[in-house]
């Protein structure tokens, strides 16, 4: 089944080279991982939990450096410059903006001082249209402009996190799980947004997520991955499409009906794609 | 009634010295959970400069109460970068055992001043005469220290509620990954933090040696006196520190005024204002205007 580069779908953006990263000098997490994330599209990265995936968007953004962390091998071209161990603040700028798992938005501000932070690095003029932007795409949070973000609900913290780092005016949004814990209505909210947006205001995007199902029906392209290594690739027909795939991450059984989660769980400990 | 009102006004304008003091206290605290044992130097150093611009230099004194509060403000910010900057991330008792050996050497730095023995005055620059009002007096000097201290309020919550610099200091102190994943700058927002802390320690300092000289020691105990004021307030509130340090002033001048007659060699005002400071905490832990922590989710 083609296409199966991401190459195929347009230049690419970024290019994560067979990186490693250890945690406190000691502990490594990546064992040599790569991707390539296609410009103007969705990029999906699955796995189960502890894969790596978290790391791997913190060695994108920068974020490594509050949790003692460090790329030591391999690079990460974003438009052609290695920016691997650079601050977040400096990535940032360049336009890559992660938006952290578990949401983080700041409790005790305000939903819009929330935002106004998002555009906090900024030096031009047009934060207040962009601040009515976000408010178009969640109508929400147009509402709740005055609350206390950590009296938002889950769901609305969510669209909050993705607004404020809207607002730095990323080029490159990095998505790390935006599904956790979240109502499944909410969750596909949510990613129809995230498509929405993708496909107006022409941001790129890499999704991590557990939650594959959703992220494929929304990804171009997708990445699974296990150990600290890229177990499988290829664009999301080509992911949905593969038995492995359907069995392990979708939760359909080879003779087509669907497995119980703690099958597909038993399974996964046997890591098939390592 | 009317003692009643002279004992309010003048611990309104004790406790103005006190809030003003401990807003730097405060403001480091409240972005890098750092707690500033060397404030009261701060305060002591701001305080000597402005002196040496007037008397020394003989710099028209507003000017030279201008330079020393930028001076002190570049001090804070020079002691940020140097010996706080590389403490980042490391344990916090680490970071108060700094704070305390700063306290120490810029101590021993201000004795080897002609400033470490004898007591000093700013020229005169302020009318002699109190003013009189309805039977109650205030001193110039009192009207100062409010006015300063009024006056930082109003910039520090157009600051934290207006500028996004300020939101984003907040935001800093609410959650430092997050505002690192937005761009912010975690180490600018320290660096910051601590040359406004220097720029109201000296303005403090000033209203201080206005008010009643200029003493090394004295200086220095002004910021320990913070401490009952801010734990008061809540140790990461702005008007938290204005209240606390005005509660604790206007206290203590009560009780001097009405409790000593009662009480063979006097000194209630050093133990009300703790019994309340007690009692508070016991109802509110984090003080009466601290962060309490949102959980939901
Ligand atoms: N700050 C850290 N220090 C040490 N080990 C970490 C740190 N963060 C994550 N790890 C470890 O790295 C592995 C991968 O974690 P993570 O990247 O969060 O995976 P995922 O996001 O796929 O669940 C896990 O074993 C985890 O324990
Ligand atoms: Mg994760």
């Amino acid at each position: 089944m083609q296409p199966t580069h991401p190459e195929d779908l347009g230049p690419i953006l970024l290019e994560v080279n067979n990186i490693e990263v250890v945690y406190k000098d000691i502990i490594q997490v990546l064992r040599g991982v790569s991707l390539k994330v296609p410009e103007g599209h969705i990029t999906a990265l699955l796995g189960p939990n502890g894969a790596g995936k978290t790391t791997t968007l913190r060695a994108i953004s920068g974020l490594l450096v509050p949790e003692d962390g460090e790329v030591v091998s391999g690079s990460i071209l974003y438009r052609g410059e290695n920016i691997a161990n650079k601050p977040p603040e400096a990535i940032v700028l360049k336009g890559i903006v992660q938006v952290p798992e578990g949401r983080r938005v700041f409790k005790h501000l305000t939903v819009e001082e929330n935002l106004r932070v998002g555009a906090a690095t900024r030096r031009d003029r047009e934060v207040r249209q962009d601040l009515e932007r976000i408010y178009h795409y969640f109508p929400k949070l147009a509402m709740l402009k005055n609350r206390l973000a950590g009296y938002c609900s889950g769901g609305e913290q969510q669209m909050l996190a993705i607004g404020r780092a809207l607002l730095a005016r990323p080029r490159l949004l990095l998505l790390d799980e935006p599904s956790l814990g979240l109502a499944p209505l909410l969750v596909r909210e949510i990613f129809d947004i995230v498509a929405q947006i993708n496909a107006e205001e022409g941001v790129s995007v890499l999704v991590v997520e557990q939650n594959a199902r959703v992220a494929l029906s929304v990804a171009h392209y997708g990445y699974i991955m296990e150990s600290g290594r890229i177990a499988l690739e290829g664009s999301r027909a080509y992911l949905e499409e593969n038995p492995d795939v359907k069995e392990f991450y979708l939760g359909v059984a080879k003779s087509g009906g669907r497995k119980s989660f703690k099958d597909v769980k038993s399974y996964r400990r046997r890591k098939r794609f390592m | 009634m009317s003692d009643f009102f002279q004992f309010l006004i003048s611990g309104i304008a004790v406790g103005s010295i006190y809030a003003l003091a401990a807003l730097g206290f405060v403001l480091i605290y409240k972005s890098s959970r750092v707690i500033n044992f060397a404030h009261g130097q701060l305060i002591a150093i701001g305080a000597f400069i402005a002196y040496a611009l007037a008397a020394w230099l003989k710099l028209p004194i507003a000017l030279a109460l201008l330079a020393a509060v930028l001076a002190t403000g570049l001090l804070g910010f020079v002691v940020e970068r140097v010996f706080l900057k590389r403490l980042v991330g490391q344990p916090i008792i680490s970071v108060i055992m700094v704070t305390i050996g700063l306290a120490s050497v810029l101590d021993g730095l201000m004795y080897l001043t002609p400033f470490g023995s004898g007591n000093f005055s700013y020229p005169a620059f302020l009318p002699q005469e109190p003013l009189r009002l309805a039977g109650i007096t205030v001193s110039y000097p009192q009207l100062l220290a409010v006015g300063f201290t009024a006056l930082f309020l109003l910039l520090f919550g157009w600051f934290f509620q207006r500028s996004t610099l300020g939101i984003s200091m907040r935001a800093v102190a609410d959650d430092q990954m997050a505002s690192m994943s937005v761009g912010v700058s975690v180490e600018k927002v320290f660096a910051l933090a601590w040359a406004v802390a220097g720029v109201t320690a000296a303005s403090a300092g000033m209203v201080v040696g206005t008010v009643s000289g200029l003493n090394q020691d004295s200086l220095i105990a002004i910021g320990l006196a913070v401490f009952p004021a801010v734990i008061l307030g809540g140790l990461d509130s702005i008007p938290g520190a204005v209240v606390g340090g005005i509660t604790i002033g206007v206290l203590q001048n009560l009780a001097a005024g009405y409790l000593n007659r009662f009480v063979p060699g006097g000194g209630t005002e050093l133990v009300i204002p703790f019994v309340v400071l007690l009692v508070v905490l016991w109802f509110r832990p984090h003080g009466l205007f601290g962060t309490e922590e949102i959980e939901r989710v």
